[in-house]
């Protein structure tokens, strides 16, 4: 590794993130099912194969508008097992606690787990509490793993787009750490932007529904819609061209951008996912996806094609073009 | 609705974009002084869209950029004091200084903190009276206002515990210093419309009357950009060299008085140091007598002393619009956001940052 330190942004989800899973952990931990890199590792069993995953949840506050670290710890996992298609079977969630923490901030907490869960349709099966000593940790760190079960003939992963694709989300983008960034209130800005954060894995299971092949799934969490487009040009091998007319973007939060100086598609989702499917499903899989509450603003907003592998081409609103690449050296403050 | 009007826009610039083509005849080169222009021209993609013969180079209008190195290791020599916490914007965190940067200087232990307005630095100072508080003032005509203004609230409300590393600049003065040194050949400016939300149009006016030259100052939205571009396209069809204005939802021709007035009362110009540009007359802001008691540098004792630039970079060189980010052999190569060598990779206005993220192609 080029850093002799970790830094911040090694935890912001863009090219150090990457470099840092590739330079330090797959040298020693190198296997088939890791080396995917995809949100949950797919493991094959004699009967159905299963998904897996885990993921630790950090963010600060600990509670926002439209969330708290109970329900993103919740909605992230689950999100990451729909990410392979899979249907969540059960989660375990592990505690950090630092001593002096408010009991009844806990308990907000665990009943906004509950809810999500509930959402969600999966059961919190396992657990874990620590306690560390006052400086150690701030306030409550969250881990949670989860299983889950792929259905026969559902093979999604980050390198299967095709060319001819096309490109689907369901709905605006950035609203998870737009409104968690003005939830800490350190930008001297006034308003409220409720987080996205929302379990999405019923509104897969309604996508496969209506169409079993469905090329690749992710979640825009941390590096945003820019940096997962990248991510999956790049295990595809193939070039991706979204309209920025097409992406939606809510006024509040392109606001609130242009003051700050930051690019709506770099900022985290936590209910928001990017499809692709094939160009002759995308209106059977948009319909499927409208039907459903956490559906209801898709719109098919690119295509995959030959041209340009690893490169993904957003068409501006004045007729324009530019690159979108990956997440970049930018130190975002802790949002999930 | 707002759908409606973003088609709407796409309209405007397809027949803007034609106006423009139309009007370029052989190679004329148009300098956007500011960082938030190159941007945003990079982010509309902008770039893609305009006739071959018309080239758009970054001037020197970014902040950070332009702090020289030997302010950046004075910063740092402030914030080893005891005592002390040093306030500054983000981006100045990873800018390198000679042999740490700020963002160094924290991870080892320094109270190092980032702000986004300088009155944050008011309530910081008021918060924690046992501490020194230094807020590192960059900025040009657009934060300087703010924080003359939080200057003259500490001595309203009597906080005797901050202090000012004035680092802040002028816009007006470095394009005379481009200019006058004719080292780079302009033909026209598309001056940045915030400076002249607070100055107005006046202090632009010797670009015309004593270069023979056009500005227009122009918006930051794609099709602000498009049209100051025609604007000024058109002043060198019809032979006109002028200072116009096409941001005039929001620029006053006098500017603001009230900031204006505020920033006369408690800063004075002096003669600072531009990373690549030199020393240049009155160009930089400084504390008036009155309120030298809040002046870091003199209080704590650390005078201002040259640098050197990091070696390979050509920061200095594209801040004047010599050389083009693809021109440096460091650019992404030995220069990434990751890990910048100059400052042009650091800042999100930094027109290396805007190259390495939007893609070099466009």
């Amino acid at each position: 590794m080029k850093q002799s330190k970790i830094l911040l942004a090694h935890g912001a989800g863009g090219k150090l993130s990457h470099d840092l899973v590739k330079e330090l952990f797959l040298p020693f931990l190198e296997n088939d099912i890791l080396c995917t890199l995809d949100d949950s590792a797919i493991i094959p069993t004699e009967g159905p194969r299963l998904a897996f995953t885990t993921d630790s949840y950090v963010v600060k506050p600990l509670f926002f508008p439209g969330g708290d670290i109970g329900r993103l710890s919740i909605c992230g996992t689950v999100n990451d097992l729909a990410m392979a298609g899979a249907a969540p079977l059960g989660i375990s969630a592990s505690f950090i606690l630092e001593e002096g923490f408010p009991t009844q901030e806990l308990e907000r907490i665990i009943v906004s787990i509950q809810q999500a869960a509930r959402e969600a349709g999966v059961m919190v099966v396992a657990g874990d509490t620590k306690v560390v000593e006052r400086g150690a940790a701030e306030g409550l760190f969250i881990t949670t793993s989860g299983v889950g079960i792929i259905r026969e003939g559902v093979e999604i992963a980050g390198s299967h787009a095709l060319p001819g694709d096309s490109v689907i989300i369901n709905g605006p983008i950035g609203d998870h750490e737009a409104g968690v960034l003005l939830a800490r209130g350190e930008f001297s800005l006034k308003g409220e932007i409720e987080s996205d954060c929302a379990p999405l894995s019923g509104l897969v299971q309604a996508m496969l529904d209506a169409c079993s092949d469905i090329h690749v799934l992710r979640d825009p969490t941390r590096g945003g819609l820019a940096t997962v487009l990248w991510e999956i040009a790049n295990a595809s091998k193939v070039g991706v061209i979204v309209e920025e007319e097409r992406i939606k973007v809510k006024t509040e939060v392109r606001g609130m951008c242009d003051l700050l100086g930051f690019d709506p598609y770099y900022l985290a989702n936590e209910g928001k996912l990017v499809a692709f499917v094939p160009q002759q499903e995308a209106e059977r899989v948009l319909d499927a996806m409208k039907a459903d509450p956490l559906g209801r603003e898709s719109a098919v907003v690119g295509r995959v094609v030959d041209e340009n592998p690893g490169k993904v081409l957003l068409k501006t609103r004045i007729g324009g073009h530019r690159l979108l690449e990956p997440l970049s050296g930018e130190q975002f403050p802790r949002i999930c | 609705m707002n759908q409606r009007k973003r088609i709407h826009e796409g309209d405007r610039a397809s027949i803007m974009l034609k106006e423009i083509s139309a009007l370029v005849d052989g190679h004329i080169r148009l300098m956007e002084v500011c960082g938030t222009h190159t941007v945003s021209i990079f982010r509309s993609g902008i770039r893609s869209l305009l006739p071959k013969g018309l080239e758009l180079i970054s001037g020197p209008g970014c902040p950070v950029c332009v702090t020289p190195v030997g302010e950046i290791d004075r910063a740092i020599a402030l914030a080893q004091i005891q005592d002390v916490t040093l306030l500054t914007f983000g981006d100045l965190m990873r800018v390198p200084g000679t042999s740490s940067s700020l963002n160094q200087e924290r991870a080892v232990g320094r109270d190092i903190r980032v702000v986004t307005s300088p009155l944050d630095a008011l309530e910081i100072a008021q918060g924690e009276p046992q501490r020194r508080i230094i807020f590192f003032a960059v900025g040009f005509e657009t934060t300087s206002p703010a924080i003359a203004a939080a200057v003259r609230e500490a001595r309203r409300k009597r906080i005797a515990n901050l202090y000012l590393l004035c680092s802040q600049r002028l816009i007006p003065p470095a394009i005379r210093a481009l200019l006058s040194s004719r080292s780079v050949k302009i033909d026209g400016f598309i001056l940045p419309g915030h400076v002249s939300v607070i100055i107005g149009k006046t202090p632009y006016s010797f670009i015309a009357r004593e270069f023979s030259l056009m500005g227009v100052i122009t918006g930051f939205e794609a099709l602000d950009i498009l049209e100051g571009v025609y604007m000024l396209l058109r002043q060198k069809k019809e032979g006109r060299s002028e200072i116009e204005v096409q941001y005039t939802r929001v620029v006053k021709e006098e500017g603001n008085r009230l900031a204006l007035e505020i920033m006369e009362e408690v800063f004075e110009p002096f003669d600072a140091r531009w990373r690549g540009l030199g020393v240049i007359p009155e160009s930089g802001l400084t504390l008036r007598e009155e309120f030298k008691e809040m002046d870091a540098a003199l209080v704590f004792d650390i005078p201002y002393e040259d640098r050197k630039d990091p070696p390979g970079c050509l920061c200095g060189q594209i801040l004047q619009g010599l050389k083009r980010p693809l021109d440096c052999p460091l650019f992404d190569t030995r220069c990434t956001p990751e890990n910048p060598v100059g400052p042009c990779m650091v800042s999100s206005e930094g027109s290396c940052a805007a190259f390495h993220k939007y893609g070099a192609s466009t």
